[in-house]
């Protein structure tokens, strides 16, 4: 566990940090908690020529409102995320499923763009990201574009950022009257990552459930966005039934591995149960 | 149960012993004040780091090191064939039979690899970045043979060979027998019979191996520091690996994190990091990262039971027949072949029987060798015994609890020799389960899993009992002798009185997390009379503590701590003819009491035990002939093993519908005889639990066919932490040993033994209505999800069975 030789740059600010990056090239590799990182380095799985620790530019730590959105800073420790209250206000289900990842030291480590940017499908936050239509800012050497979560997470540990480019900040809509969510997170031991993990969000509305999103942990190379429960959900009943029934489709779309945490056929298999759990969580039924 | 806050020592209470303390080696701890092997830095010391084999079995056509040599801030790079000389072939001290297949294990690999980690070539740098960076530079042409992997698969005809030379993979066969088990079978009126699999598992102790070695300056001599449980053993066996003599080599365990059988061994990087300080002449150092550990540390259990019980229709168990295939790994580390052995008398636990048959077979493999682990052959017997009674109990429709009752050695027929031959001293098996039972809460617990089962509840409910036994205290010499053990079990202390008052105890006992600064400073307080605070433990260094058989089988308290009772009477022995003459008084008329010696009737002469210590140091006015000291050793050697017995009770919560399991109460009622110090009893007992609990639900090696090691670090190998383990309800009952005069039993190993067929009892009970007679282990969600789904274990097929 020792890692391999690593010339590190801490810049100031992005405009600091995306040059660093361009003058490095493709080896570079962009440092944010260094909670995934740091253990591929001491395991030497990878060699990058150079270390561009973003742990100095003030401007991407913190929440901020902007009206419609929240605006998540990438560099924002997943325990000010817990703790934020525009984020507990407006994107519950973004506090909930924080409070999941691993334990408490390395959510005191471990950064939110650092999360989404590494694009584990065993992470909790991708799947987060895609159900409540996050925006992804990134600023590279062309300068700043957004890029939506549907469009973000290409394949496993893949994202659509270019090397050059650095993940700066998130935008994620408000969710807010009559919003509720739960994330149902399935795991074998406190801090291991989720076998299968269940992201929802629900609306209600008299009775009814009048909007919902899913997304999906660890479905797929990517987290799985689950528009089929989504579609029977919406404008139903908000009661068992339909959630059991909703539940069913959790497994349309997904591609689940075979890997030490469980098999295929049983990931599917509990994506429909975590997914009515989520879901009767989300909406207080049962 | 435990008061935390023990006050300070009062002497006149004379009650050190039984007293709930605080360890007194805590505070380093906790201030990060502890001096492991890796915080030592010697002068002029470099680091080395070890190339690992990548390969589970191959021939190593080529090796080049030169590239490695020729980086900055490398000091020299060997491979395996150009130290062959001096590394020798680590030991293996358990010989069990004599035409066991005993193969030489150099510590660096030279012709031939036979595990994923087993070391091939040695750099030595300025620092351990340089080390690594540089193993990268050796070139190594492997051509692959076939890796063996599967305990069955390996004795069959025509299997590939781990050791070519010897012509088999089949280590020893080792048959064991009392009664006429075929009689016994022929006369039952049921037979239940199961295959059990003990998975590989991983120990994972706090701190990881690590080694200092520095040749102190034109002597000749060699200071070892070693993360070890064993620097008496190490220091002879180093010796006798290297050649280097005895009283050349001293062996320092300084603070050791945890051990748990691991650390109870002799590797290869001791002898290499003894080797490399007297080629190079300067001192050197290894720490291993977690990833390496778990490729070359030992690996613990590995076994396949093949278990029978027959007994008659009203319950009464006739016999009991075993058949184990033992996983060696691909060498014989220093009690490899033992360990099966140390479990063979336990089968029969608490239980009387008129025949018990065991056959032992053990087997090489292209993995990491296998030795002893928390418990080392005892947990895989329990965990087989208390699993066949429970399906003993279901075939026969009776309650487990009442089956075992009906079986169990009854508290007035102790002393009983059981059919293996062990002569359990003491134990009362009906008072600890009467208490657990009651703890428990067994029969409101019984009646919800009747209601849940009637309403098809998705979460079920299951009991597990386990009312287990074990040996330990290792060992009386004489027995070790008999099984062709390569040493004694006798343990050495020391009392040393300074001019002071104060005392120095010197243990062979070497701790590593046990507590053993307290609980002998506890003992040392009540026999000689002084303040708990003016007792200092030596141990762990084999200049200053020269003699000593070290730690491990849950020995150290009741062979070790009895060495010190008898060193501490001899000084009061001294002491109180020291007393009677300048008290002018007889010996037999000189009392002792709490620190105070007296002349019976004249209460007004007296003498503490200090006055007579100062008195001594002086000399001046000494018996005639008399040595002017009043320190004292003691060897003790048990002429019985210990026999700690408890009734644990688990109940455990199964999700029908995700398949996961969750102990929702787990109770132990554990005796352990007379206790030194409950507070530490009930520290051994929960980390017991939790490493049992471990191999229940979360923790197992996984190999591939390859012979890949996939659990590979910690991300994947789920060690439980506190978070996913219940609260723990435990209790004792005191039945004090008779073979000893403390009256203590061993409870280092414990609630590992016990705790392990608790939970899968307990699964296997919740699942009973779904047609599930057995549950493999890990009991992961998954495997239990399948189990639910027509899989009669769950998980078949899916690497557990090993």
């Amino acid at each position: 566990m020792i890692p391999p030789r690593v010339e590190y740059a801490a810049p100031d600010s992005v405009a600091e940090a995306v040059s660093v990056l361009a003058e490095a090239g493709e080896d570079a590799k962009v440092l944010a908690g260094g909670q995934s990182l740091l253990p591929v380095l001491r395991l030497r799985m990878a060699y990058p020529s150079v270390l561009v620790d973003l742990g100095r530019i003030d401007g991407l730590r913190g929440v901020r409102d902007e009206g419609a959105s929240i605006v998540v800073g990438g560099m924002t420790r997943h325990s000010d995320v817990i703790d934020d209250p525009l984020v507990r206000r407006h994107a519950a289900l973004l506090a909930a499923a924080t409070a999941t990842v691993a334990d408490p030291q390395v959510r005191h480590r471990g950064t939110f763009g650092g999360a989404l940017a590494h694009a584990d499908p065993a992470g909790d936050l991708p799947a987060v990201a895609v159900a409540l239509d996050a925006e992804m800012v990134a600023e590279g050497p062309g300068g700043r574009r957004t890029i939506p979560a549907s469009e973000f997470f290409l394949d496993y540990l893949q994202t659509a950022l270019d090397p050059g480019e650095i993940l700066c900040e998130v935008r994620i809509p408000k969710l807010d009257d009559g919003w509720s969510a739960h994330y149902e997170k399935f795991s074998r031991t406190a801090q291991a990552w989720a076998v299968v993990g269940v992201a929802a969000a629900v609306r209600r509305s008299n009775g009814t459930i009048a909007e919902a999103r899913v997304g999906l942990t660890n479905m797929s190379t990517t987290p799985v966005r689950a528009r089929g429960v989504e579609a029977a959900l919406t404008g139903k009943p908000a009661d068992a039934a339909t959630v059991a029934e909703a539940a069913m489709h959790a497994g349309e779309g997904a591609n689940p591995p075979s890997d030490l945490g469980g098999q295929a056929d049983y990931r599917s298999h509990l994506a429909t149960v975590l997914t009515r759990r989520a879901l009767s969580r989300a909406a207080h039924i049962g | 149960m435990t008061e935390l806050l023990a006050p300070p020592s009062d002497v006149d209470t004379g009650h050190e012993i039984g007293r709930a303390r605080r360890r007194k080696e805590d505070a380093k701890l906790v201030h990060g004040q502890t001096m492991w092997t890796d915080n030592i830095t010697v002068p002029g010391m470099a680091h080395f780091a070890l190339l690992r084999s990548p390969m589970a079995h191959a021939r190593i056509t080529a090796i080049d090191v030169s590239g490695a040599r020729a980086l900055p801030g490398v000091i020299a790079a060997f491979s395996g064939a150009d130290l062959v000389e001096q590394l020798g072939s680590l030991p293996t001290a358990w010989p069990v039979t004599p035409e066991m297949v005993s193969p030489p294990h150099p510590p660096l690999a030279v012709d031939e690899v036979r595990y994923v980690g087993d070391a091939v070539a040695v750099v030595v740098a300025r620092d351990r970045y340089a080390a690594a960076d540089a193993l990268e530079a050796i070139s190594v042409d492997y051509d692959p043979l076939p890796a063996v992997v599967d305990l069955e698969a390996a004795l069959a005809d025509g299997a590939p060979l781990v050791h070519a030379d010897a012509g088999t993979n089949r280590c020893f066969v080792w048959p064991f027998s009392g009664g006429d088990y075929e009689a016994a079978r022929a006369a039952a009126e049921v037979v239940v019979a199961r295959r059990f699999v003990q998975q590989r598992l991983l120990p994972t102790a706090m701190e990881p191996r690590a080694v200092v070695v520095a040749p102190v300056a034109a002597s000749g001599e060699f200071t070892v520091y070693s993360a070890t449980q064993i620097p008496h053993v190490l220091r002879v066996m180093l010796a006798l690996t290297t050649g280097i003599s005895e009283q050349k080599i001293r062996v320092i365990a300084p603070d050791v994190g945890g051990g748990f059988g691991s650390k109870l061994d002799v590797y290869a990087e001791e002898v290499i990091g003894l080797i490399l300080a007297r080629t190079l002449g300067r001192p050197v150092k290894w720490t291993e990262s977690r990833s390496e550990g778990y490729q070359a540390t030992i690996h613990g259990r590995g076994q396949i039971q093949d278990i029978e019980i027959a007994a008659k229709r009203d319950g009464t168990i006739l016999g009991l027949k075993v058949d184990l295939l033992a996983d060696m790994g691909a060498y014989l580390q220093l009690v490899t072949a033992g360990v099966p052995l140390l479990g063979a008398f336990m089968y029969p636990a608490i239980y009387k029987m008129d025949a018990y048959s065991f056959t032992c077979t053990g087997v090489f493999t292209t993995k990491t060798p296998t030795d002893a682990y928390r418990g080392a052959g005892r947990p895989e017997a329990t965990y087989a015994v208390e699993r066949i009674v429970d399906e003993l109990a279901h075939e026969l429709g009776r309650d487990p609890v009442d089956l075992r009752r009906q079986n169990w050695i009854r508290h007035e027929e102790f002393p009983y020799t059981t059919i293996a031959g062990l002569t359990y001293d003491s134990g009362n098996y009906e008072a600890a389960t009467a208490k657990a039972l009651a703890l428990f809460d067994y029969d409101g617990l019984r009646a919800e899993q009747a209601a849940r089962r009637a309403r098809n509840d998705p979460v079920q409910l299951g009991i597990g009992v386990s009312t287990f036994t074990e040996m330990c205290g290792l060992a009386p010499s004489r027995v070790l002798g008999s099984l062709s053990y390569g040493a004694g079990g006798w343990e050495a202390a020391g009392v040393r009185v300074l001019p002071t008052g104060k005392v120095e105890v010197v243990t062979g006992s070497s701790a590593h997390g046990q507590g053993h600064e307290t609980a002998w400073s506890q003992i040392a307080a009540d026999l000689l009379g002084v303040p708990f605070e003016d007792v200092e433990v030596i141990h762990g260094d084999t200049q200053s503590s020269p003699k000593g058989m070290d730690t491990y089988g849950s020995r150290s308290l009741v062979v070790g701590g009895i060495a010190l009772h008898l060193a501490a009477g001899k000084v009061v022995d001294k002491a109180r003819r020291i007393a009677a003459h300048l008290l002018e008084a007889s010996v037999d008329d000189v009392q002792f009491e709490k620190g105070t010696f007296s002349v019976k009737g004249s209460p007004e002469a007296k003498l503490t035990i200090q006055e007579v210590a100062l008195a001594t140091f002086a000399a001046h006015n000494l018996p005639d002939g008399m040595e002017p000291s009043l320190d004292s050793d003691a060897v003790f050697d048990p002429e019985n093993f210990s026999y700690p017995h408890g009734t644990h009770l688990c109940a455990v919560e199964v999700d029908t519908e995700t398949g996961r399991p969750t102990i929702r109460s787990y109770v132990c009622v554990d005796d352990v005889g007379s206790v030194i110090n409950p507070l530490i009893v009930e520290g051994q007992v929960h980390g017991g639990l939790a490493q049992g609990i471990a191999q229940a639900l979360y923790e197992e090696a996984v190999y591939d066919d390859d012979g890949n090691l996939v659990t590979g670090t910690m991300a994947d190998y789920l060690v439980p932490s506190a978070a996913d383990l219940p609260n723990f309800v435990t209790d004792r009952t005191e039945t004090p040993a008779t073979s000893n005069p403390l009256g203590v039993k061993g409870v280092g190993e414990a609630g590992t033994i016990a705790s392990t067929p608790a939970v899968i009892n307990a699964i296997v009970d919740a699942l009973r209505p779904f047609g599930v007679d057995d549950m493999a282990m890990p009991a992961t969600p998954e495997r239990v999800w399948r189990a639910l789904h027509g899989g009669r274990q769950g998980g078949v097929g899916d690497g557990g069975a090993r």
